[in-house]
């Protein structure tokens, strides 16, 4: 009896996650400037839900909670090219994110600096097969840099939320 | 609290690596590659068609995904007008530099600045 209802606790509180990662989705195609700057990037706010989890949950939450984000967002907006794109990002990120907080040398904005720089890392690669193409690999470094800002500024949205929100696991 | 501190210095060391590898592989990528003089078109891999820089041109690139327009003027090369929708190609700065490209993700075209008297030919210098 206790563990079922600890186990449908966890399974509501990761939805919750999921429901959130999806929101802040949302929120952020409503902030016009970072979009319109420079072509391709994403500020990764739903990442701020996957490095809770990852913190408060673990690694199988956290990925779990990622894999069923991406396949609404494919199912509600994309289409097979684009999940293919956000999956590989999303795989890179959240092992190198996993990877870093297991070796504890770093703080959520170390981890979602990792997480940033190689959700865009996986994305170039899938592009780069896609396209047979190495040409591209050059935008690499434009978004190395606008990774690493974005990195920090959800570092620290992380970083308050694990601290913060009231969820029990 | 010894901790934190610890984990912010690294926290900084990481950017501060992250920043120095980027601004190193930008520097190489923006010295190391003088003017190109030909524009290479690919569609989805396939070549597409080459086309000088010397050379004022409008280039319509119309596949069964989608059409962009290819402009070379001024010896730059753009993509005027996409039917992508995001139009990503469309805002890309014109494009000059040998090794440079403007790619279009949904109609799969990439553009791409060469240089036809640069080290790219197959056979290597041979001092005997």
């Amino acid at each position: 009896m206790r563990s079922n209802r600890s186990k449908i606790r966890n399974l509501t509180q990761l939805s919750m996650c999921v429901s959130v990662a999806l929101l802040l989705a949302y929120v952020e195609v409503l902030i016009p400037p970072i979009y319109s700057a420079i072509p391709g990037i994403k500020m990764g706010l739903p990442n701020v839900a996957i490095i809770f989890v990852l913190y408060r949950f673990g690694v199988r939450e956290a990925a779990a909670v990622s894999l069923v984000r991406l396949a609404v967002v494919a199912m509600l907006f994309g289409n097979p090219m684009t999940f293919i794109y956000s999956l590989a990002g999303a795989i890179l990120s959240l092992c190198g994110m996993a990877l870093l907080r297991r070796a504890n040398l770093f703080s959520t904005v170390g981890v979602s600096i990792a997480g940033g720089v190689l959700h865009n890392f996986g994305q170039i690669l899938v592009a780069m097969v896609l396209l047979s193409t190495a040409e591209i690999g050059y935008y690499m470094i434009v978004l190395a840099v606008t990774g690493t800002v974005s990195g920090v500024l959800v570092g620290l949205c992380g970083a308050f939320a694990v601290v913060r929100v009231p969820l029990k696991p | 609290m010894n901790c934190d501190k610890r984990k912010l210095r690294n926290d900084i060391l990481l950017v501060a690596i992250l920043l120095a590898v980027v601004s190193a592989a930008g520097l190489a990528f923006f010295f190391l590659r003088g003017e190109g003089n030909t524009v290479e078109v690919t569609v989805d891999g396939q070549p597409f068609g080459t086309y000088s820089l010397g050379r004022d041109a409008r280039v319509p690139i119309v596949t069964e995904r989608g059409s962009n327009t290819l402009v070379i003027r001024d010896g730059r090369a753009f993509v005027e007008e996409a039917s992508c929708p995001d139009g990503i190609c469309a805002a890309h700065r014109p494009i000059k530099r040998n090794g440079e490209s403007i790619v279009c993700l949904p109609n799969r075209v990439v553009v791409t600045v060469r240089s036809t008297h640069s080290t790219q030919s197959d056979a290597p210098d041979v001092i005997s």
